[in-house]
Parts: structure tokens; sequence; C-alpha cells
């Protein structure tokens, strides 16, 4: 128990895929980076996730801004480290309700102007075969993608520069007489190290509780439905324009709208739910009837087809909708990459590379502004 | 002894009345009841109560069926070679 | 609404229902056409003649709202609870049962150890031959060979030799002390005057202790088997591997219980005798879920007559009338003489040796031994997460049938072996939608 570790130059608290893909932009500078998990890798959000990296779900604005940069670096991580599942399998949003129809079409025009390819497609059948009858507006996406998360966060671990340590619990923050942290105390033995990165996705609300630093954010859960492995019925990941309504609520009561993607081992992912019940895995029945209808009304030839498996998720949720990015100012030396909400896969390559580059004292290719820790502080 | 029969694949087979699918195909001689999804090896009955998933065939058109768990009924028409996943 | 829904049709639920419809109203759910689960399996034409111990178990449902072909795909608590169903496969029709007590008797199945050619057609478990037997009056024609370890290869080799197979013989993979020797005759329990044991003798069978099927062979289908002494650790003893020729292999390494329902409703699991979780209960088989009880394999693999005695115990507890004493001890000796069964049949780890790269590993998913050590390797330190990477556990059969190879294969944490199954059965998505229900 009195073990300590030194020539560490970064800590990552978390070893998902946030906490991953900061490491690996750390390690890929040269720093020595050490990663430590409650559990193991990809034990938490990361494990849960669909792996979807979109851009079609976000609103010209700073995620956005994040959501394009990221986009483009998975590719690139998909070329020079690989073995994660990447497809490139494009976004279809729909719209069956009239007075959804301007909004869909209004968000489409903007994101364009954000840099984002936005197609509105007229005979929806010819990209979706399955779908159901009375789409009155479609827009295509095809820089949507995915990757499988739980293999995205192994292969960016898997460094040279990179230790993952499994089973470490952090229970407090190390400080100097001038209010640094310098390192932090766990269940297996202090760690010394100046530069800290709390990346512990919905757990972070109360670790970083535990550091001295509180920040706000808390578990909202998702349900997934799995079935068993199907003949390709749907070719991309297919929502309803009533998802982006969804996002940006804060009901605590369950919101439901459907999400189905089909994906390249076989099996139909089916989504999309979001409540705020703590960690709560159980009870998921009522979800599970929602988003079955939710799906078999958008293909109707799902009827017969078997679910072998549902899941709970809990994204890691910030009060208002955006991550947690940047230096804490309270306790110096310490960084948050948290709070990504629904987005982490998608959003964890800029991540990871604009936190490096804010450690390292560079200019950030996005403004991190944003997504500063500091915004939640009472205003002294 | 046999009380009615099947059809397997296009092939007759014998049953006894309360046998199950997987039985009769057994009794048969039949020892493949699909082909895996990757890479297309054969599968038979193999824990026969309904458990392990292997013997799944299509009955009279309804995928999916565990054949160990599933009583033959006269008439019955079981194909081992439509895809009973992708 | 029923005042108790037994899940499971077996010796524990049939002997629970028996109890209990003396008081209360009942209902019996059971995936199998017939009822019995595995140890009282019989036919259909056993059924028709109805005599003897056949006829006495039938009578155990008189009274009761018996419904087979039901399997359960999940248990909803809350002011009641909701059995959810499903009734037959070729056009499943939800049916829902509402309860204000549930007996999870759901009983166990046989645990399969991966081996290279496995997956060949011809091998089955031990416990899908003699359900072949048993249940349809059936025994695959050509040589038989049965091995693996534990007691119930005894019977399954009776069992294939009375119905006229060609039985080449057991090979048990333990050695088997004195007390091995004297519980596995004992296992005539059930008024039979001769042992398994001297039964074989009898037949000229050869049963081999110290000894296993290795690997499977056959291009389509299985042709021959290699066996091998093994040492008291199971592994390969060099320079006795010898091929067998044979067309059918029942292969079983005693069982495991069926958790997912007591899981989901969040029942306690503890360790079992061999470490291996079982759901907690009371000595009246109360699980730490009020309502929910659980009686036979669940609670700890133990055998036909501990399970009947089991489900009696939860029939009293269930409708509020005290077991004689006579029961509670009856029930304290099964106990005490399956504990000690299960020790003398560990499996025990050299098995791990016998696995080529190749080997199958996760059948459904055709994941092989190399690909659960990469998966290890890239950071699968738990069964989850090895899951995640390499997608063993992921298929149609939710990891029921490797869930064990992988425990071992990666942490070896037999409290992580993975039973969530929150949806015990598959479910068509209109089901599970609601579509068909009332007001629907």
């Amino acid at each position: 128990m009195t073990s300590e570790r030194y020539g560490i130059d970064l800590l990552v608290i978390g070893a998902g895929v946030i906490g991953a893909a900061v490491a690996h932009y750390a390690a890929e500078t040269g720093m020595r980076v050490t990663v430590v998990d409650q559990q193991g890798v990809a034990g938490g959000s990361t494990g849960a996730g669909e792996g979807n990296l979109l851009v079609s779900d976000k609103a010209p604005g700073p995620e956005l801004d994040l959501a394009v940069l990221s986009a483009r670096l998975w590719s690139e991580l998909a070329a020079e480290v690989g073995g994660f599942e990447y497809e490139t399998k494009g976004g279809l949003v729909v719209t069956s309700r009239a007075d959804t129809v301007d909004g869909l079409v209004d968000l489409a025009a903007r994101q364009r102007r954000g840099g984002v390819t936005a197609n509105r497609i007229d005979d929806v059948r010819q990209l979706e075969p399955h779908l159901r009858d009375g789409i009155l507006a479609a827009v295509h996406y095809p820089q949507d993608a995915q990757v499988m998360p739980a293999l995205a966060a192994a292969r960016l671990l898997d460094h040279p520069n990179i230790a993952v340590h499994t089973g470490v619990t952090v229970t407090g923050a190390v400080t100097s007489h001038r209010g640094r942290v310098v390192g932090v105390v766990t269940s297996q033995g202090q760690y010394s190290c100046g530069n800290v990165v709390v990346a512990a996705g919905a757990a972070t609300g109360q670790l970083s509780t535990v550091l001295g630093a509180p920040i706000p954010i808390s578990p909202r859960r998702g349900v997934v439905l799995v079935t068993a492995a199907m003949p390709p019925l749907v070719r991309h990941k297919v929502y309803t324009a009533d998802y982006l309504a969804d996002v940006a609520s804060d009901d605590s009561g369950l919101q439901t709208s459907p999400v189905v993607e089909g994906t390249p081992a076989g099996p139909i992912l089916i989504g999309a739910s979001r409540e705020r019940v703590g960690f709560e895995r159980t009870r998921t029945q009522p979800v599970w009837r929602r988003l079955a209808a939710g799906a078999v009304d958008l293909f109707p030839v799902l009827r017969d087809v078997p679910v072998i498996r549902a899941y709970s998720g809990f994204r890691p949720f910030s009060p208002d909708h955006l991550p947690v990015i940047g230096p804490d100012d309270r306790l110096p030396g310490l960084w948050h990459a948290s709070g990504h909400e629904g987005a982490g896969v998608g959003l964890a390559a800029a991540t990871g590379r604009l936190l490096t580059q804010s450690i390292l004292g560079e200019l950030t290719d996005v403004d991190l502004a944003a997504f500063s820790p500091a915004r939640f502080e009472e205003r002294r | 002894m046999s009380d009615f029969d099947i059809s397997v694949d296009g092939r007759e087979i014998p049953v006894e009345m309360g046998q199950s699918l997987a039985a009769a195909m057994t009794a048969a001689g039949i020892t493949t009841f699909r082909r895996t999804r990757v890479a297309s090896r054969p599968r038979g009955m193999f824990c026969g109560i309904g458990v392990c998933f292997d013997c799944l065939v299509t009955v009279n058109g309804a995928a999916d069926v565990r054949a160990c768990l599933e009583q033959a009924w006269p008439g019955d028409v079981v194909s081992t070679e439509e895809p009973t996943d992708v | 609404m029923y005042d108790l829904i037994v899940i499971g049709a077996g010796p524990a639920g049939l002997a629970a229902a028996e109890v209990a419809a003396a008081d209360g109203r009942v209902a019996v759910v059971d995936m199998n056409v017939r009822p019995g689960g595995q140890y009282w399996r019989h036919s259909a034409v056993d059924a028709s003649r109805a005599r003897g111990r056949i006829a006495r178990r039938q009578r155990m449902l008189s009274g009761v709202d018996y419904f087979p072909r039901h399997r359960v795909w999940n248990i909803e608590r809350g002011d009641r609870f909701r059995v959810n169903t499903l009734s037959g496969q070729r056009d499943p029709e939800p049916v829902v049962l509402e309860g204000r007590a549930v007996l999870l008797a759901t009983g166990a199945y046989d645990r399969t150890l991966p081996f290279p050619g496995w997956d060949l057609p011809g091998v089955m478990t031990a416990g899908g031959v003699q359900s072949l037997w048993k249940g349809d009056g059936v025994i695959p024609d050509g040589r038989i060979v049965v091995a693996g370890t534990g007691p119930f290869l005894l019977p399954v080799a009776t069992g294939i030799a009375a119905g006229g197979g060609d039985l080449v013989g057991v090979w048990e993979a333990n050695r088997l002390g004195r007390d091995a020797v004297a519980l596995a005759g004992n296992l005539a329990k059930a008024g039979e005057a001769v042992g398994y044991a001297a039964r074989m003798a009898r037949r000229r069978v050869p049963y081999r202790t110290g000894a296993a099927v290795v690997a499977a062979h056959g291009r389509d289908r299985l042709e021959s088997v290699t066996v091998a002494q093994v040492t008291a650790n199971w592994r390969v003893v060099p320079g006795t591997r010898r091929r067998v020729a044979c067309d059918v292999l029942a292969v079983g390494y005693g069982f495991m219980p069926q958790l997912e329902l007591a899981e989901s409703l969040g029942c306690r699991l503890v360790p079992g005798v061999d470490g291996w979780p079982v759901v907690a209960v009371s000595a009246t088989q109360r699980t730490s879920i009020p309502g929910v009880y659980a009686a036979g394999e669940s609670t700890g693999v133990g055998g036909a007559v501990l399970a009947e005695y089991e489900g009696r115990l939860a029939g009293h507890a269930v409708v509020g009338s005290r077991p004689s004493a006579r029961l509670l001890a009856a029930r304290g000796n099964a106990q005490r003489f399956a504990d000690r069964l299960a020790k003398a049949f560990p499996v025990r780890e050299g098995w791990r040796g016998w696995l080529a790269d190749d080997t199958v590993v996760c059948r459904c998913e055709e994941v092989d031994h190399a690909a659960v050590t990469r998966a290890v390797a890239a950071g699968g330190v738990d069964p989850r997460t090895a899951k995640l990477l390499s997608r063993a556990g992921m298929g149609w059969c939710q990891g029921r049938v490797c869930g064990f190879a992988v425990t071992c294969l990666t942490n070896d944490d037999r409290s992580a072996l993975p039973v969530s199954r929150s949806i015990g059965q598959p479910v068509g998505l209109g089901v599970l939608a609601g579509e068909g229900e009332d007001g629907d």
C-alpha cells in the first residue's frame, strides 16, 4: 500500500475512449503516460457505446467544430492505428412528422455552412429499402462513421509510451504547498505526477469531488437493444429528427426517439433513450417497449426480428450539454476531459488532441473556451 | 414404429408421435442442422435442451427454431440450408 | 392473479406446485413439451402409458394451471410479479402471467469445456444424449464415447447401453478416491437394486479414470476422438494419446445452474460448493428479494432428490404452512450428500492445455482461442471486457456455453461469471413493443 510510482509525465484517470485518446496523443509527443482505471479498459460508458462518430446531430457551434475536427482525426487514427472496425457508413436523419420537416431542413442548411456535408434525399428507399412509408424529409450525412468503441480504446492504449494499470481506484489528490497537484493517492499506492487528467466519464461527478475540484457531471442512462445477426436490412445509422429535441432537453423523465443501425458483425442496434435514474440498471422494461415500438415503426420488417440482449449505459451528462475540456483553475495541474454525454466516442479524438495541445501550452486547433471547467463555478 | 413423416431438405423421414424435430433428424442420421455465419462450419444438436442454439432450423418458413425444443408435426417442412442467421 | 408462479416443471417445480396448490392458486410455466425437466424427462410414449413414477409426477400438476412450451424471457417486479413468456416457437405468442410470488426452479445445463473439434456435429453434451434417449426414445447410430467428469456420466452410459447403443466406453477425467466411487454408486437411490458401476461391469463397458477426450476429429462430422491419460491436474500425460474411432461423443463436466432470472430480479448470488455462483436462499428457499423463491439446481447443483425436497420447502414457505421436521432433515442429508459429490468431481485447470490456437471457444460467434488470448492481451482483464473485445459471449446463447471457459481464460474470478441476461430468451421486436397485448 505504500508503493509509489514516479517518472510519469501525464497521469490519466479513466481507461475509456476519452482517456485512451488523451493518452495516445500525449504519448505521441513523447510524454510518458500512465492510465489508471477502477475497472478495466472500456469498463464504463465506452463499453456500452454504439461507437458513433456523428456530425449529423450537432447544430453549428463549438460542439460541431469539435465533431468536424474529430471526424478527420478518427480517419487518420484508423489509418495509423487501425483495428477498431472503423466504418464510414453514413447517417440518415428522417422524419414522418410534418411539424419537424422545417426544423430538419433548416438544421441541415446551417450545418452545411459549418462544414458538414448534408444532402437532402428525395427517394430515401434508394438508401434504405426497408424504411417505412410516409417519410416526409430525409437528410443523408456521408461523414457519419462508426467504430467499435472498446476496441478503439484498447488500440489507442497500445502504445510504447503508455502504461495501463487496471483495478486502481483513486481516493484523493496530493497537492503542494502552493496548491498544485503533485500526484494522486489510490487503492494501489501513490502516483507522483504534476499533470493529472480526469477522464472518468459518468463517474466524474464523484471522482472530481474526491479530488477537491468538483465538476457537475452525472449519469444519463441509455438502453440499447441488440438483435441476433441479420442479413443487411439497415445500411446506415438511421434516426428520426426527434433525436435532436431529445438531446437538448433536461427532463429527468424517460425520453426516447428511434435510432436503428446495422453493424458489420450482423446484429442491429436499437436506441435511443435518456433518463436520469442514477446508475440503476434494472427496471428497464418500459424503455424496451418504447425502443422496440420506435424501431418497428421506422422499419416494419423488423417486427419479427429477435432481440437477444439489452443493456444499459450511463452517459456523462453536463448541465449545458457541452463537454468539459481544459485546465481546472482551482487545482493547477489538474485537467478535465469528460461530460461528452452521448457523443464521447465521436469527440474523443479531438478531445485527446486538443487537451494534449493545452497541456503542452500550445495553441489549440479549436478554441476550448466553451468547454472550460471554470464555467460551472459560482461567479465570485 | 413411425407414426408419420416430415420432410427435411426435401427428404421424407419417419417420426414417432411426440418426438422433437432434433430427435427425428438424429434418428434419420442427419447430423448437420445448419452452417455457421462466419466460417460456414456444420453444426448439429449439441446441448439438447434449448440452451446452446446450435440446432436452429427453419420449420414451415419460421426461422431460428430450436429443433431440440420443437415437437414434430405431420407434414412439417424443415430446412437446414436457409440462412437462419446472416 | 396467482399466489405462486413456478418457473420450471422439473422435480423442484413440480414438488413446489403440489404443496402450494393445496392452499393457493398456482401456475407452472415450462419451456418443454412435457413436464419433468431434465431429471424426470420422459417420452410421449411413457406419458401416454402413465404408469408408476410418471403417473405420480403427472398428478403433481393436478389443481395447477400448467403452461408447457412457454419460455420466460423476463420477470418484472412491482406490486406484483409479471412473468413475460412466449408460447411456441413457430409463431411465438406473448403470454403474461401475474402472481404474488415466483419460484425459480429453472434447473441447470451441462458445463462444457472447449477442446479441439468440439464443434463438430456428433459431439453432444452428456445431458443432450440423455435427453434424446429419455425424452424421445432415440439413441444415435454408431459408436458412442462418453467422457468428461461427474457421476452423471454413469447413468448416461448405462442408458445408452440399455437402449441398444454401441457404447465404446467411459473416460472419466478425475482419479477417483474410494469416496467418489461409493458416492457414484449411491446414485441408484431411487430403489434400484444394482449400482451403475456394477451394471457397466456386467456389460463389459470400460470405465477409465484419469483419462479424457482431449480432441475430436472429422471433416463435417465426428469420426474419431483422441483420448489420453491426464494427470491429477488434467494435463495430458505425454505418450498416452491414442485415437478411438467413434460417431458420437457424449461429453459433460458437471452442471451450471441457470441463473439469469434470479440475477435480473436482483437476487443475491453467492459462491456454491465449487466456487461458482448460485442463488443465495434461506432454509425455507427464500431469496434476497421478497416474493422470489428458488429451489433445485439454481441454489446449488444437487440432483433430483434434493431438488424435490427444496421444492416442497418452497411450496410450504409460499403458502405459509410449516414443513415437517422430517422434510427438513431429509433435505439436510441430501444437501450434504450433494456437496460431497460435487467436491469429488471438480474441473481441473489442465484442460486449458488441450486448446489449440484455432479451437473455437465461443461457438455462437465462432471466436477461437487465439482471439480470446488477443483480447486478454489488449485489456480484456475480465470476462465482460474480453467479451467486448472478442465478441465471445455476444451470440444467441449469450455466454451460457462459453462463459465458464472465458471466465477461466480471463481473470478466473468465479463471481465474474457472466450471468446478466435481462432478456432471458430471444424475443421478437413486435412482442417487445407490446403488440398483441390487451389494449395495444
